[in-house]
């Protein structure tokens, strides 16, 4: 009976404390336990087999103890029902004294065990009663796991709740700046308390249910863990790039990550392209040399194994998988039914969506990360406390971060001191005009040099190639990578004019470039789409030769019986029309190709050489090569980026009429990769300016978007709006290329589902969703905008706020000092009165003022 | 891999995990560095102490101007010598790695400026700062003058309540609006 009663006081008296002062104290706690941990569960482990073996059972074991325990049971039982009589006038006591208890609590701890042993009886008020309770509440904690049936749901529910709290700190504890010992020392024994407390928490089934989640979730942490390991074990070039960003700063590793990025994303596309379109048509498809346009047409034969032919796209590399021409337009191949044309189509379509959806939310994340990086008011301090590089770990790249800083405080200062003091501004504002009419100049020349080119190409092509030489051959490609070359070599001397801060010249001239290339790149396609409009007007020619010829073949010989075989005609003697398409995607092959030749070929021409040529001949000459002109090259980040971005928007563009193009990529990029790894760390120096990568990110992002766009433009317009060719391609013999979605449509779904797609594409039903969209648009845009105002509003209002902060905080100081002057005065005031005690009292004086002032400020804060 | 794999048990490898912001291979690759600094006979005990003068010959810290810093701060050695013990070296790297967040970066970015390790950054821990971004040679130094204004400016921009220094909180306050602090603060194995 009276163990009964017990029992029930003492499970509801810890729950009351568990409540106010589990959390509070836990902190503090854990800090004072794990400095005496060891013994203490030693001591707990000790006390909980006691305390099973005298409660749980009731069967009364002879252990030593467990008569002091029951005295000290029977005390607390005691205090348990003075508070009760007291409760409702203590429990709001009780809990401050708890929260103070906090403090004292450290100590108690500490005796604590002792104080256990030595059951010591001599305690009356109810503070060190209540403390003793909290000591108590862990052991309750281990009675109740212990018998876990005779818990009621909330007790469980705080018991799940502190295990949960201790999950909770051992997730955050790596969070924590504390030396490793402590964090070591705390997690062992949060992982005791939950190792020990979980599995006893729920009930029967449930009880067996939640052990069971318990140890699923600890199996998925350590396979999430594991897996989380092995994802960076996969993650590729890895060491390298980290190798690269220790020795030359984030800059040019971001140039590398970027590239890696690249590599990724053209991975997959590279797997579409190959998995969906290329292996079923080699595979299923009718095989080589079926049927004309899978054959070498007579007059190539000879030639078409030539490596010369081969090495620009033709002959059997023509007439293959790499190229749109040679795909059949039978709208199945194989055993599997293969919906060879539809799969052509969506996986063209599916590229460019797929890349538009990966970019934009890698801007997002970029964007999201950065977050509001555009005020300007910590300006002296950012530049003091986050410039350093840490990951820079080359003593080159040291002294040009140091030398870079220094500049960057001296021009900070120097802005600071003369703000606008620009004294020559008509001699500044006529060189910048100048240079830019000198840009403008550049691109027209540059654009209209393209023109010519491809204008000439034309003719050369009419002419017949074999009559022309290698250069008039591969004129437009070099004369591409050629501009791309010089000109911004030319652009960086003509900003020199411009006397722009570096941060600024360097977006001058990222720009530059980029509209060079641009304007480079419409060029060629306008100049192909010209090329286009007149294979199309052979075409009709053509076809009306082939009808003719048919007409003639036929006449002969099957005129009156059209049952009869047909003649066998050998494909590749069959008249054949120019098939645009694989024409498109010829070139684009080719001008990868030479881009990426031209790449190479600079990276080893002006790094690798320039460096050996210093390196080597310096020991012979006469001025210093290494420090003076030559020198050894630095890493052009941002040239490097936007090739790399304007190769993407070729990909982008080319990939619908060559397959291939994905898997040329990957391996250009592949190559480039370690060839760039290799060039930097052996020939390339640091850069002079160090500047950090991050604030570029997403303007290199937001230009592959722009490139994006663009370079799907002229592609959708061709796919929109010009006609497939007759006899080549998976779309030949239709109207359009997307007829082929019409087409699956109609034979491949069931009528409704054509009939419910015809309605919904209706324009009575799309122009309202289109509507709907733009005003969806709209609405997202002005909230936002009204969000944006908002944070300013805020922004403002935290200044202000600060302002008068640090208005009050000084009325404050000043007013706690002359408090403390007046103190002083009284305090020496006293000591003329009596010099016995003064002293004392004055430092007590003082620090009490300092302290009231110190408070003060603190609230303040 | 083999004889380092075998040094650190599974279990502490896993506790290792569980408190710094390092992946397995970053621990061993750490607990082997961490042994290529130590002499022979040291490479049996368990906390062997690494001098600061050997560890700042590292090549990811060489040319680090806060190095003798860095160790100082993150030493739990009695004698304030600097010296790392592997755990020690583990804080360092986990604080330094690239998943480390903002708030355990800036903690330890202000322990690291606060030269005389009173708890604030003054006057003279800012001067030393600036010496320190500013290197050694003479030439590349800031005049007094300019250093003047260069305290007093990052004073007036950061030093909120106005008592002639930087405390945590401010500098926690300035350091998370940088754009790119968090990827800078890294050091990587």
């Amino acid at each position: 009976m009276v163990e009964k009663f017990f029992q029930d006081h003492e499970r509801k008296m810890p729950r009351d404390s568990l409540i106010t002062s589990e959390n509070d104290k836990r902190s503090k706690r854990k800090r004072a336990k794990s400095k005496q941990e060891t013994s203490r569960r030693e001591n707990n482990e000790e006390e909980e087999a006691q305390l099973t073996g005298g409660k749980g059972t009731k069967a009364r074991k002879d252990i030593r103890n467990e008569k002091t325990r029951r005295m000290e049971k029977e005390e607390v039982r005691e205090v348990d029902e003075n508070i009760d009589e007291g409760k409702k006038k203590q429990g709001s006591t009780k809990k401050g004294e708890k929260k103070e208890d906090g403090g004292k609590q450290l100590v108690k701890e500490k005796a604590r065990d002792i104080k256990k042993k030595k059951h010591k009886k001599a305690e009356t008020s109810s503070e060190p009663e209540t403390s003793e309770e909290d000591d108590d509440e862990e052991e309750d904690n281990d009675k109740d796991v212990v018998r876990p049936e005779c818990l009621s749901p909330e007790e469980l529910e705080k018991l799940k709740e502190a295990v949960d709290e201790r999950k909770k700190l051992i997730q955050s504890l790596r969070g924590k700046p504390w030396p490793m010992k402590k964090k070591l020392v705390t997690l062992r024994e949060s992982q005791e308390f939950v190792e020990k407390y979980e599995g006893a928490l729920g009930k029967g089934k449930g009880r067996k249910l939640y052990a069971y989640k318990v140890l699923m979730t600890k199996k998925w942490m350590k396979f999430q863990r594991d897996f989380e390991n092995f994802k960076t074990a996969c993650i590729p070039w890895e060491m390298k790039i980290k190798e690269i960003e220790s020795h030359f700063g984030s800059s040019v590793a971001s140039y590398f990550i970027f590239l890696r990025w690249m590599y990724g994303i053209n991975m997959i596309l590279f797997g579409l392209t190959f998995g969906l379109v290329m292996v079923p048509e080699a595979l299923m498809g009718r095989p080589y040399g079926s049927m004309p346009r899978k054959t070498v047409p007579r007059a190539e034969e000879a030639s078409a194994m030539d490596f010369a032919v081969l090495w620009d796209f033709g002959g059997y590399a023509q007439y293959s998988v790499l190229f749109y021409g040679y795909y059949n337009n039978q709208r199945t191949v194989g055993w599997l039914k293969f919906r060879m044309p539809l799969s052509y189509f969506l996986v063209g379509v599916g590229t460019v969506a797929y890349s538009y959806m990966v970019v934009i939310r890698t801007m997002a994340r970029n964007a999201n990360e950065s977050g509001v990086g555009d005020d300007n008011s910590f300006n002296f301090s950012w530049k003091m406390f986050t410039s350093w590089d840490y990951l820079i770990g080359n003593a080159e790249t040291a002294d040009n971060k140091f030398a870079s800083i220094t500049t960057s405080f001296k021009e900070a200062i120097l802005e600071e001191q003369e703000n606008h003091k620009d004294d020559n501004i008509h001699l500044t504002r006529f060189l910048r005009v100048l240079a830019n009419f000198l840009v403008l100049c550049c691109l027209a020349g540059s654009g209209y040099l393209i023109y010519f080119v491809v204008r000439r190409s034309q003719k050369f092509a009419l002419d017949g190639l074999e009559n022309h030489t290698w250069w008039e051959r591969n004129e437009v490609n070099m004369v591409m990578s050629l501009l791309g070359m010089f000109c911004p070599m030319l652009f960086d001397v003509i900003s020199t004019l411009e006397n722009y801060h570096p941060r600024v010249a360097l977006q001058w001239q990222l720009g530059r470039i980029f509209a060079l290339f641009l304007g480079n790149l419409y060029t060629f396609i306008i100049a192909l789409m010209d090329e286009i409009n007149l294979k199309r007007k052979e075409e009709k020619v053509v076809k009306f030769n082939i009808t003719m010829w048919e007409a003639s073949l036929y006449n002969g010989t099957v005129l009156e019986n059209s049952t009869a075989p047909p003649v066998t005609i050998h494909p590749a003697d069959v008249p054949r029309g120019p098939c645009w398409e694989t024409m498109v995607g010829q070139e684009f092959v080719r001008l990868i190709i030479s881009d990426t030749m031209t790449t190479y070929i600079t990276l080893l021409i002006g790094d690798f050489l320039r460096a050996v040529l210093v390196r080597f001949l310096n020991y012979c000459w006469c001025w210093d090569l290494e420090a003076g002109f030559p020198s050894y090259s630095e890493f052009d980040v941002s040239g490097n980026v936007l090739g790399l971005i304007f190769n993407q928007g070729m990909i982008w563009m080319g990939s619908f009429y060559a397959p291939c193009l994905p898997a040329l990529n990957v391996i250009r990029l592949h190559v480039s990769m370690y060839l760039q790894c290799w060039a930097v760390m052996c020939c390339n120096v640091p850069q002079e300016r160090v500047f950090k990568a991050s604030g570029s990110n997403n303007f290199y992002m937001a230009m592959l978007l722009v490139i994006l766009f663009l370079s799907t433009l002229p592609a959708i317009y061709t796919i929109v709006s010009i006609p497939p060719s007759f006899d080549c391609g998976p779309f030949s013999g239709k109207n359009r290329m997307f007829d082929v979605i019409h087409e699956t449509l109609e034979s491949d779904f069931p009528p409704w589902f054509s009939k419910v797609f015809s309605y919904a594409s209706n324009p009575g039903l799309v122009l309202p969703f289109i509507l709907l969209m733009v005003l969806a648009i709209y609405y997202l845009q002005s909230t936002s905008k009204s969000y944006r105002e908002a944070n300013v509003e805020l922004k403002k209002k935290l200044q202000m706020q600060n302002e008068e902060n640090k208005r009050k905080n000084k009325r404050a100081a000043l007013k706690a000092q002359m408090d403390l002057e007046e103190a002083r005065k009284t305090a020496q005031e006293q000591q003329r009165n009596n010099n016995a005690s003064v002293q004392d009292q004055e430092v007590y004086c003082v620090s009490e003022l300092s302290d009231s002032w110190m408070k003060m400020r603190l609230s303040r804060k | 891999m083999g004889t380092t794999a075998s040094q650190l048990s599974k279990e502490s490898l896993s506790e290792y995990q569980e408190l710094t912001f390092l992946t397995k291979q970053e621990i061993l690759l750490a607990h082997k560095r961490f042994t290529e600094l130590l002499e022979k006979h040291e490479k049996e005990q368990i906390d062997a102490r690494v001098p600061k003068g050997r560890i700042i010959t590292l090549p990811e810290l060489k040319s680090n101007p806060f190095k003798e810093r860095i160790c100082q701060v993150f030493s739990t050695s009695e004698q304030k010598d600097g010296s790392l013990t592997f755990e020690d070296f583990l804080d360092l790297l986990s604080a330094f790695s690239d998943s480390a967040t903002l708030e355990i970066k800036s903690h330890y970015a202000f322990r690291i400026f606060d030269f005389d390790d009173d708890g604030t950054l003054d006057c003279a821990d800012l001067e030393k700062l600036v010496n320190c971004l500013t290197g050694e040679t003479n030439d590349a130094k800031l005049s007094s003058t300019e250093m003047k204004q260069l305290i007093s400016n990052i004073l007036e921009e950061s030093d909120i309540d106005k008592d002639g220094t930087v405390n945590l909180s401010e500098f926690q306050h300035v350091i998370s609006r940088s754009p790119d602090f968090v990827s800078s603060f890294k050091i990587v194995l």
